[in-house]
């Protein structure tokens, strides 16, 4: 098909439209992060600091303790990896490639479960963790991941095995190789770009994570970035030089991590949306 | 011949019972590997949704020494009328998703089909739409409340400038909603894509079909791109729907439910009944009630989709 010369010049210019709309909010991000309050307070707005203010990261970071918060979170976000990682691709390859009387039934009902709103689970496992004398700890955002890492990985996952050719177990079967040496020896290695996929959504997720550390923390020592950042807006409500420097703090790990895995991301998503 | 047909019969049933025994290991196994993920769903899924069901029937209070089972108390409370403000986060929560799904669903589709022309910087222009996507809440609502900040954000000064109205955005009762639904808009990235991918399995010799029958723009879209992406706006539309029921972190950060309640956003009302008021039995009422809202929205949908949704190979 081809496209008329009309066609493109106009489809060219509505994306630099759309696309000049969703890099402006980056753009007022940055430029307010390195800028002290009365450049902040100039109309019209500067969209240039003069002069940069770069010591604002190192005023944000001393106003709250943003060390910590990044301790925090990094040990969260790697205990959460670590668990979604192997449990769900352990999970994924029983559910595709090994044939068991029950599997595609119970494998739905687990599917089920992502139709399920996480308010209706919040209460009882809020008071199970607390009963269990786990409050303002992180297990209760870590321990979850080692069983299953999340029924949406699972899917992914599975779909990805479903798409490998079943004659390679066959063979290595014949071979006398366990499921297990299957699943580390040929299955693994086969599917690093899903896993790679499976990584970066849950680093993510993990990092972004708001509703669950405001639920389960409660001491400052003991706060993620995400609840650090939302202190900050509370105490240095007028600040907005500091706060701007701090989201962009929190802002640009998860950029970086996207620019690496930008090829990966794209096909997992895509993988998901297809066939989902 | 007796010989034989002995034999016959042991090699008959030899492979059955060794099949039997494959299978065997094979269950054995299977369970084995998923073992943790259905403990996890028995004990993350299963158990607690057991569990919020009957606190919803109690007055479980983490202050109160007693708690006692009240039946269907909670829910008449509920939807008597006694409590306001279930019927106004309703209300609101309601509101938004109106407003927010088609807006998602039908920007993303048409930016997914500029995303998908042949275009110079094609991938440039797909990195920029989809990273505000992966921006956490927390921080991209930071930014959308200095942008929307009345006296020093970025669009107030930039329609004073055009000489326009300028708003008073997440501090206005009336512009309250319409800002959050904005500030979510810019993170459509992932259902853009999910478009895009519905978008490549679309046959060129579709399109130019319609070219040898001198058809234009609007003819390609109406009979060729919106058919074939059907199954691709269901799945966005339900997803999209479900998420923008148990919109919080927006609702927290950005406004803690006010200008006097009118952004008192469903979960948030919820979260603030379980964790600042400690009303867990009536908040677990309150969860159940959204699952069944959820749930019903998803099954009408699904319903319907017969009428509406076209799956490529399937007589119509």
């Amino acid at each position: 098909m081809r496209e008329s010369r009309l066609k493109l010049t106009a489809g060219f210019t509505a994306l630099l439209i759309v696309s000049a709309m969703f890099i402006v909010p980056f753009l007022w991000l940055l430029r307010s992060s390195v800028m002290d309050l009365s450049q902040i307070f100039i109309m019209p707005p500067q969209w240039i600091p003069k002069p940069f203010h770069f010591e604002n990261f190192k005023d944000a970071m001393t106003v709250v303790p943003f060390g910590t918060f990044f301790k925090n979170t990094l040990i969260i976000v790697v205990g959460v990896l670590i668990g979604t990682v192997v449990s769900s691709t352990i999970a994924a390859f029983g559910f595709s490639r090994i044939k068991w009387k029950g599997r595609d039934t119970i494998f739905a009902i687990l599917m089920s479960a992502m139709m399920l709103p996480a308010a209706v689970t919040l209460i009882p496992s809020f008071i199970g963790w607390k009963e269990l004398g786990f409050y303002d700890t992180f297990y209760p955002l870590i321990l979850p991941s080692y069983f299953g890492g999340g029924i949406f990985n699972i899917f992914l996952l599975r779909q990805f095995y479903m798409s490998i050719p079943q004659d390679f177990d066959e063979a290595a079967v014949v071979d006398g190789a366990t499921y297990f040496q299957i699943y580390w020896r040929i299955l693994l290695p086969l599917s690093r770009s899903a896993v790679i996929v499976v990584a970066l959504f849950t680093f993510l997720a993990s990092w972004n994570d708001f509703m669950g550390p405001l639920i389960y923390l409660k001491s400052d020592s003991r706060f993620t970035l995400a609840l650090g950042l939302q202190m900050f807006q509370g105490s240095y409500n007028a600040q907005w030089d500091l706060l701007m420097a701090a989201s962009t703090a929190v802002v640009l790990p998860c950029v970086i991590v996207f620019l690496i895995g930008q090829r990966f991301f794209l096909e997992g998503i895509t993988l998901t949306g297809l066939k989902g | 011949m007796e010989i034989s047909a002995k034999t016959g019969q042991s090699a008959k049933t030899a492979p059955q019972k060794k099949s039997s025994i494959r299978e065997r290991r094979a269950l054995f196994y299977g369970l084995l590997f998923t073992s943790p993920a259905i403990l996890g769903f028995i004990i993350y899924t299963l158990g607690p949704m057991i569990a919020s069901f009957y606190l919803s029937l109690t007055d479980y209070n983490v202050f109160k020494d007693k708690t006692s089972f009240i039946g269907l108390d909670n829910y008449i409370k509920l939807f008597s009328g006694e409590d306001e403000l279930f019927y106004k986060s309703l209300g609101t929560t309601f509101y938004f998703v109106v407003l927010r799904v088609p807006a998602v669903i039908i920007i993303s589709f048409f930016l997914a089909i500029l995303l998908n022309m042949n275009l110079k910087g094609r991938s440039l222009f797909r990195t920029i739409i989809y990273l505000p996507s992966i921006v956490p809440a927390v921080a991209s609502s930071m930014i959308w409340m200095w942008l929307m900040n009345p006296d020093l954000g970025l669009l107030n000064t930039a329609l004073n400038w055009l000489h326009l109205p300028t708003s008073n955005w997440l501090f206005g009762e009336g512009s309250v909603i319409p800002s959050i639904v904005l500030t979510t808009l810019w993170g459509i990235g992932g259902t853009v894509i999910i478009f895009l991918a519905g978008l490549s399995g679309v046959p060129k010799s579709y399109y130019e079909a319609i070219d040898v029958d001198g058809g234009g723009w609007y003819s390609k879209l109406r009979h060729i791109t919106v058919p074939m992406l059907t199954p691709t706006i269901f799945f966005n539309t339900i997803m999209t729907i479900i998420g923008s029921f148990q919109v919080f972190s927006e609702a927290y950060i950005l406004t803690q439910g006010g200008p006097n309640d009118r952004s008192l956003f469903f979960v948030f009302y919820l979260w603030r009944t379980a964790f600042r008021d400690t009303e867990m039995g009536y908040a677990s009422a309150l969860a159940w009630v959204l699952f069944i809202i959820i749930m019903i929205f998803t099954v009408f949908i699904f319903k319907t989709s017969k009428s509406w949704v076209h799956y490529e190979g399937e007589r119509q």
